[in-house]
């Protein structure tokens, strides 16, 4: 049995980290009061940079890259959404839109028409000592790209950060009573752009992460939906860091249960596991599993 | 009695104008955005403009079986769009109604004796039932609960693009059980073409007319007036107007789910004749682009959705004949949207700097 459940789940979590870096940026703009569903345009851009980091300084040059990319994405909905206080949905389809249509370009324009298949550098598994040998557990959690264990630092120092320190109250203050913050000597909007950026970059990370830690090259539209999943993601993880990683690995998981059926040769309507998380974060907002409370100022502008 | 109707008149010329102008100065600013962006990438401009034109109006066939085929399910989930926005429902769930209502269609279409028209008519009223069921789960959430619809339509958007690819692999599958697809309906339940225009069918006909409808239903109608009122002030329109915001919202959100709906089995009885996953290419996506280009007028959604669709059939026409990648279109309508929602912010920041009580154009707001 633990043949099957190692692996699975160590596909869980494979799946689950791009999802949740950039679910955890997203839950940063969403405490300050935004909703930016240019995010699947942030990964994408995300992973175009990392081709072309990549391309020049290896792993770490395609990182930057990626940061690169998903900050290009984040600084214009700011621009328009803080700044030109245009609407937050809008802008974030158009940019998303901008992404698709931009880096499926500039793809072709500097690597040909034809699309062939560059590959990158890739940052392989690293088997953390002690802790990878443990059965199920090890292989699942402690075989993965370094990535990933940026990942597990994220999660309780964003959990901090938020809870725990002055801005992080700002942060949440903002997302709740943005005039009351203002009144309180919080500056709204300078808060909200950096949190719209520290979203870009753990966006463009992910997008950074499918690239150099999962395909190995870079495909047009490879961001294929992840950017609105995040969003769901933070929802079914209620706006906490700590859900939210639990419901990336829900995701993860789902998806992971698909590959394992047809590793084991058994036919079943997968798309049934694929629909269950979004079912689950439906039934999660309309209370049937507890209530998921959202920011009170969510989405809604200054 | 007169003068009202002289204004009236009046009020539609100046609308028109206003359309041809918007028109005008939009595919100004495209072609211009176009060359810049062929300039930068160094690609033949003179065959991609040539391509461009000749393959979305430059000929009889261009314009009707690649422009305006495309422009149909663009017009009516462009209305679809427009409609909830203008009400203030942020309805980002065409995509998935658009799904819903060409799953139903098909399926009636099949099930279905191939009676003729009256089966046609059946498969189009399935669409626009589950069109309008699936945006009621989002209205129900909202009105229930509070739930944003921007987030219940996205994983509704999901659910429904898993379940198409749960039918056409399951339930729906074609009988040799090799493709991922549905069996064609009857060629007695297909839309009939319109005669000398190619691939073009009579769904755009029912298409133009659903805008007439919808934008005579704005500037004429209570029911029009109350969308109106609710999206642009709803404490005003709840308290000053006696209307009931909560009712209107919930009845925009499933009328405009019904019309992406009947947009997904148009186009299943008018094109593609099968369900299939890939069947509907980002449409009610690009249904938001083609709203806001419009201002939100079903009269001018004619327009952008044209200009959308003869853009998209012109870039493949492009990456053929020039090697101009059509991802560019995309490129070039976001940056249309983008131009449009800074245009209206300054204007509205304008306005509000000389303290005239003005809305500019929100949803989410």
């Amino acid at each position: 049995m633990s043949d099957v459940v190692g692996p699975f789940l160590a596909a869980a979590v494979r799946t689950a980290t791009p999802l949740a870096l950039a679910a955890l940026g997203e839950l940063l703009v969403e405490r300050a009061g935004l909703i930016n569903i240019g995010l699947e345009g942030a990964i994408l851009a995300g992973a175009f940079g990392s081709l072309l980091g990549a391309s020049a300084g290896g792993v770490m040059g395609g990182f930057a890259g990626a940061i690169a990319g998903g900050v290009v994405i984040a600084s214009l909905f700011a621009l328009f959404v803080v700044w030109l206080e245009a609407d937050q949905i809008i802008t974030g389809a158009a940019l998303t839109l901008l992404s698709v249509g931009a880096t499926g370009t500039l793809y072709r324009a500097v690597y040909g028409s034809t699309g062939a298949a560059l590959t990158t550098p890739t940052s392989a598994p690293y088997p953390i000592p002690v802790v990878s040998p443990i059965p199920v557990i090890g292989t699942a959690f402690f075989v993965q790209p370094p990535i990933t264990y940026v990942l597990y630092l994220l999660i309780p120092l964003i959990a901090w950060w938020i809870r725990g320190t002055h801005a992080g109250l700002a942060l949440r203050a903002i997302g709740e009573r943005p005039e009351a913050a203002e009144v309180a000597g919080v500056r709204v909007r300078r808060m909200r752009v950096v949190a719209v950026l520290a979203g870009g970059v753990l966006g463009g990370v992910a997008g950074g992460t499918l690239v150099l830690a999962q395909a190995g090259t870079f495909a047009e539209g490879m961001s294929a939906g992840r950017g609105f999943i995040a969003i769901a993601i933070v929802v079914l993880g209620r706006w906490n860091p700590l859900g939210v990683a639990l419901a990336a690995f829900v995701f993860g998981a789902a998806s992971a249960l698909q590959f394992a059926f047809q590793a084991m040769g058994w036919h079943a309507p997968y798309q049934l596991f694929l629909v269950v998380p979004y079912l689950l974060t439906l039934a999660g907002l309309a209370g049937a599993v507890g209530r998921a409370r959202p920011p009170a100022a969510l989405g809604k502008a200054l | 009695m007169y003068t009202e109707r002289a204004r009236c008149a009046s009020s539609y010329w100046l609308t028109l104008l206003k359309s041809i102008l918007v028109v005008i100065a939009g595919s100004v600013a495209l072609i211009a955005l176009m060359l810049a962006l062929l300039l930068a990438g160094g690609y033949p401009v003179q065959t991609a403009l040539f391509a461009l034109w000749s393959g979305s109006v430059g000929s009889w066939y261009a314009l009707t079986s690649a422009t305006l085929v495309r422009a149909v399910p663009l017009m009516v989930t462009g209305c679809a769009v427009a409609v909830a926005f203008r009400a203030g429902v942020f309805n980002i769930g065409v995509e998935g109604q658009f799904l819903a209502g060409a799953a139903a269609g098909t399926a009636v279409a099949l099930a279905l004796p191939s009676g003729g028209v009256l089966t046609a008519l059946t498969a189009l009223g399935a669409g626009i039932v589950a069109g309008g069921l699936w945006a009621g789960i989002a209205a129900v959430l909202r009105a229930r609960f509070g739930i944003l619809e921007v987030i219940s339509t996205i994983m509704l958007n999901f659910v429904a693009l898993h379940a198409v690819s749960y039918l056409v692999r399951g339930p729906l599958q074609e009988p040799t059980h090799v493709y991922p697809q549905t069996s064609t309906i009857a060629e007695s339940i297909q839309l009939a073409r319109i005669p000398g225009a190619g691939r073009l069918h009579v769904g755009v006909l029912l298409a133009v007319a659903i805008l007439l409808a919808g934008g005579w239903m704005f500037r004429h109608t209570a029911a029009g007036f109350r969308l109106l009122a609710v999206g642009e002030n709803p404490a005003a329109a709840e308290s000053a107007g006696l209307i009931n915001v909560a009712r209107t919202t919930q009845r925009v959100f499933v009328a405009s789910g019904a019309l992406a709906g009947f947009a997904g089995a148009v186009e299943v009885l008018g094109v593609t004749y099968a369900l299939y996953e890939n069947i509907s290419p980002g449409y009610g996506f690009t249904a938001i682009a083609v709203a806001l280009l419009a201002g939100l007028d079903p009269w001018r959604v004619f327009f952008s959705a044209t200009l959308f669709a003869a853009l998209e059939a012109g870039a493949g026409a492009m990456q053929r004949d020039a090697n101009v990648p059509s991802a560019l279109v995309s490129v070039i309508e976001a940056l249309l949207i983008l131009a449009v929602i800074a245009a209206q912010t300054l204007r509205w920041r304008a306005r509000r700097s000389s303290a005239v009580v003005d809305t500019p154009l929100e949803v989410s707001r």
